[in-house]
């Protein structure tokens, strides 16, 4: 192991082995302080951050071009520890208050974050493979946390069922691809590529398979069944921590293969990306304007969203390195601001959220700006970030996207993109219109934590829209290494 | 600290102010949340009077700049551009005029959740104040956007009975509209390098084919604001619905948005566009006029009587600002202001009386010259300033429109001028119509069944007639005098017509 393999997975090792160690101190930590297992966890999470932020600006790769270090694995890892702290200041209140405490949820859910690193991080497509089974599984299982509740078990089933079916996809689309190139590192593909011309269908058929396999961890249409019944099933922090991180690391993984490897089937892939990008955004944006539960609306928001952030993987193959590199910030950007969103708004849902699944549909929401109006404003907040409305980060993520999308030539796409954002303002607007408009008695869970990530999130959400300088430049920086 | 020092820049941001001390007032001193709102609000004015003191009507130019790279990273070029000229000046003192006189208008109207209402109503003043002076596109988007969510709001927690239905009706009507613009204003961004306007319009011609597709496109934006025929209706809904003193705001100013924002955009960034697309734009504001007219004559509901009259009245405005030539604009920007103060001096009337008998339909109401004599002829007025009775404001706008729109070369039709006459008797039908049924004639029931609940009828109070008087003053001040105001705009209206002329008219 030289110098430079160790400096790419050095963050990485820190928090697999940081897990590892927690799983064991656990065991000696009595039942009624699971406190100091959540604490601990953050910490290796922010000293995880900590040593991420420090290779700003690094570029290497190690273990023969398996992993990589580049601003774009420093952005989207970053971005992930900060959703996992994020997504510990959501659980920590509410699994104690549904009798979910056990040590081992804060354990699995760093393991899922080091296989979501793993993912910005892979360079070869069996390390993606590894990371999306390392994020995976444990996912499976929180998913699964509140059992013996038939529908947390069900939720656990049903995703992990889907997800073998769609890793399988991605290692089938491996071994394709393999077979057209004979090699299943990206660098390995590039270079064959290079010397030996235009690739064969067997190529783009393999590219289509681990589309569709990567496209089941984003919930992209069609490969979106799963979506509603997983997210309402499952405990509602991990909900919210599956809806941001999965949705990261997948978009990750995609934009890097493609981006990287793929850019000369760009020509079939495109047409295939726009389509989906545009089924997503219809069909998620449509299909929730018609639900009553709060859960299965974030569920198709969050298909929704998913569809928007495709679109700034369209121009992928853009001849012009500049609409290029434009379009994949374009997408980290919308990351970030939909990864703080959604945080925000699962917060305010666990924060009204009662035993038994109930306090869960938007007609209880009634009254809770007259109630909460702090906990409202925040909600009206959320709602206004994810139309895409001022003064919110939304607003400037689709702004982004939107102007990535049309200097790459798909001004049709951009039409869709918009004509969806208005539908969903009719469903977001409802539950605003419920909170506000509509009389009722809401009784909230008051806990220090998940309102301090509910009131971080919605100051980040108005702040960052006003100031989003930083991020801007450090997104349009977070390049991709090419070979 | 020197950004916040701006003249602009503190009066746009100003009520911000006032929303922080009313956060830490409680919600059940409603007193006190009412004055803190109200002194904001005249502040507010006060410093839009320093504005205009430090304006230089002479110049034609965009004034009191306020200018600051905002987001200038990764091939963008998005500006903090705050200014003021001749198009925008009224607008902006109409702005801050009309919102203390709403504020006092909701005294005793508002009684629920008064901390909220106040909140939302200097929100609202902020982006509309900011809607009339941001010069970069982006910056433009983003206050024009804002003032949906504080007006979606006022309507929707304040409003009337189908307050629900008439919030979301305007707000996805309006959301819809500003998409397509924010398409075109990418598509701008990315083609000019730049957000700012003024950059753009130096910048030069579009090719023509798309200038017409980026025309429509923030055409379909102001248009459903202003709203032209056939885009008008979420606007009986609005208006309806709304508590008084949201009908002032969305009449008075909400609109004029949209009429501004086709002077300030469309017809300087897209000069060909908007020569070829004068005639249809004439065409709309023909219809507008007309049909407002009529089915405001239709109306048994008082408030939806004037909502619909404000379907005509932005029609002359339209008429006037695609004449394309300085009578016909002149008279559009001052017919903005005057419908402004007309039918915003309308709404705070109707709203006042049914503040006392909770009913807005015509045929309840009769001889109620004779209980209030104040309130009556106040009222006849402001009516007869809306129909454009000679001698008071009404007149002097829809005049100067119809003497541009007859001699514009861009419309090239006296057709349009001739039938748009037709709807200022109209509105003379419509208004006195309604004058008569509710102040003349016998006495209606409402008068005894307001009485069988304790207190008879009450003409205005002192603070309602503090609240209308101001409205008085400038609709006979532009009705007799009007060349102040001529004089703000003119130079800047001059300078846009004879670019217009240059690139667009050979």
């Amino acid at each position: 192991m030289t110098q430079a393999d160790f400096t790419t997975v050095f963050p990485l090792t820190i928090l697999v082995l940081w897990a590892c160690v927690l799983l064991l101190v656990d065991l000696f930590i009595p039942k009624d302080r699971k406190g100091i297992t959540a604490l601990l966890s953050a910490l290796g999470l922010a000293l995880t951050l900590g040593l991420t932020l420090t290779q700003i600006g690094q570029e290497t790769t190690g273990f023969n071009n398996m992993v990589m270090l580049d601003g774009f694995s420093v952005f989207v890892n970053a971005l992930l520890l900060i959703s996992g702290l994020l997504g510990i200041g959501l659980s920590f209140g509410y699994i104690k208050r549904m009798n979910l405490e056990r040590g081992e949820y804060y354990t699995l859910m760093l393991f899922s974050i080091s296989g979501m690193m793993l993912m910005a991080q892979a360079g070869d497509l069996i390390v993606v493979f590894l990371a999306l089974e390392l994020l995976s599984i444990p996912l499976y299982v929180l998913a699964a946390f509140d059992r013996p509740k038939v529908e947390s078990e069900e939720a656990g089933l049903k995703y992990f069922l889907l997800g073998a079916f769609a890793t399988g996809f991605v290692v089938y689309g491996t071994t394709l691809v393999f077979g057209a190139t004979g090699t299943t590192s990206l660098s390995g593909i590039v270079t064959f590529l290079g010397s030996n011309g235009t690739p064969g269908l067997l190529l783009s058929v393999g590219a289509a398979l681990i589309l569709v396999g990567l496209g089941f961890k984003i919930a992209a249409v069609p490969f979106h069944m799963w979506t509603p019944d997983v997210y309402q099933g499952s405990p509602t922090a991990v909900t919210a921590f599956m809806a941001a991180g999965a949705k990261i690391a997948g978009f990750a993984a995609l934009l890097r293969v493609f981006a990287t490897a793929f850019p000369s089937i760009a020509v079939d892939m495109t047409g295939v990306l726009w389509a989906i990008a545009a089924l997503t955004m219809i069909l998620g944006n449509v299909i929730a304007i018609s639900q009553t539960n709060i859960k299965r609306l974030l569920a198709y928001s969050s298909i929704a969203h998913a569809g928007y952030i495709l679109m700034a993987f369209v121009p992928y193959g853009n001849p012009d390195p500049l609409i290029r590199n434009q379009s994949i910030a374009a997408g980290l950007f919308y990351l970030v601001s939909y990864a703080i969103t959604n945080f925000g708004t699962w917060g305010v849902v666990i924060a009204l959220e009662k035993s038994e699944g109930r306090g869960l549909e938007i007609r209880d929401y009634a009254g809770l700006g007259r109630k909460y109006p702090a906990l409202a404003a925040a909600m009206t907040i959320f709602m206004l970030s994810l139309i895409g409305l001022p003064p919110t980060l939304g607003l400037v993520g689709k702004f982004y996207l939107f102007r990535a999308v049309m200097a790459g030539g798909f001004t049709g796409l951009a039409i869709i993109g918009v004509l969806t954002s208005l539908i969903s303002a009719y469903y977001y607007l409802r539950v605003v219109v419920v909170m506000y408009m509509q009389e009722g008695n809401p009784e909230r869970s008051s806990e220090s934590f998940l309102d301090l990530t509910t009131a971080f999130t919605a100051i980040a959400t108005v702040l960052i829209s006003l100031v989003p300088q930083f991020l801007f430049a450090w997104a349009s920086a977070a390049v991709l290494k090419l070979f | 600290m020197n950004f916040f020092l701006q003249p602009l820049t503190l009066l746009t941001f100003f009520p911000l102010l006032g929303i922080l001390i009313l956060l830490f007032v409680p919600g059940s001193q409603k007193n006190t949340l009412r004055w803190v709102t109200l002194l904001t609000t005249l502040v507010t004015f006060l410093l839009s009077l320093w504005v205009l003191g430090m304006f230089n009507a002479s110049n034609p130019d965009l004034q009191l700049v306020a200018r600051y790279d905002w987001i200038t990273v990764a091939g963008w070029n998005i500006q903090y551009y705050l200014a003021v000229d001749g198009l925008s000046i009224l607008l902006v003192l109409l702005t801050t005029f009309l919102t203390p006189l709403s504020i006092l208008s909701t005294w005793t109207a508002v009684e629920e959740r008064v901390k909220d209402f106040m909140i939302f109503f200097l929100l609202l003043e902020v982006g509309m104040t900011g809607v009339f002076l941001a010069q970069d596109l982006f910056l433009f988007y983003i206050f024009w956007e804002f003032t949906l969510v504080p007006m979606y709001f006022l309507i929707g927690i304040w409003g009337g009975p189908r307050r629900i239905y008439a919030a979301i009706k305007f707000f996805l009507y309006t959301m819809a509209g500003s998409i397509l613009m924010l398409l075109a204003i990418l598509w701008l961004g990315i083609y000019g390098g730049t957000f700012s306007v003024p950059d753009l319009i130096a910048k030069g011609s579009i090719p023509a084919n798309i200038q017409m597709w980026l025309f429509l496109a923030f055409a379909a934006a102001f248009a459903i604001k202003v709203p032209m025929w056939p885009l008008h209706s979420w606007l009986p809904d609005a208006h309806v619905e709304a508590p008084t003193a949201g009908s002032v705001i969305l009449a008075g100013v909400l609109l004029k948005m949209g009429t501004y924002g086709f002077l300030r955009f469309n017809i300087p960034l897209f000069p060909q566009a908007s020569v070829q697309a004068a005639p249809w734009i004439a065409l709309l504001a023909t219809i507008g006029i007309i049909y407002g007219a009529a089915v405001s004559y239709a109306q048994a509901d008082v408030k939806k009587l004037v909502a619909y009259s404000s379907v005509s009245h932005l029609g002359f405005v339209m008429l006037g600002m695609f004449a394309l030539n300085s009578q016909g604009m002149q008279g559009a920007i001052l017919q903005m202001v005057n419908h402004g103060l007309s039918t915003g001096a309308l709404f705070l009337l109707v709203g006042m009386i049914y503040e006392q008998t909770h009913t807005r339909e015509i045929k309840v109401y009769g001889g109620l010259w004779k209980l209030t004599p104040v309130f009556g002829a106040i009222f006849l007025i402001v009516s007869l300033s809306s129909m454009g009775l000679p001698g008071l404001n009404g007149f002097v706008g829809e005049f100067t429109i119809l003497l541009g729109a007859f001699g514009s070369l861009a419309i090239n039709n006296p057709w349009f001028a001739g039938i748009s006459a037709l709807g200022v008797i109209m509105a003379a039908v419509y208004i006195l119509y309604m004058f008569q049924k509710m102040f003349l004639g016998p006495q209606g029931p409402i008068a005894d069944e307001v009485k069988q609940h304790g207190h008879a009828l009450r003409d205005l109070n002192w603070r309602e007639i503090a609240t209308i008087v101001p409205l008085l003053i400038f609709i006979f001040w532009i009705g007799l005098y009007p060349k102040p105001f001529f004089a703000l705009m003119a130079p800047s209206v001059d300078k846009l017509v004879s670019t217009l002329s240059s690139v667009a008219m050979h």
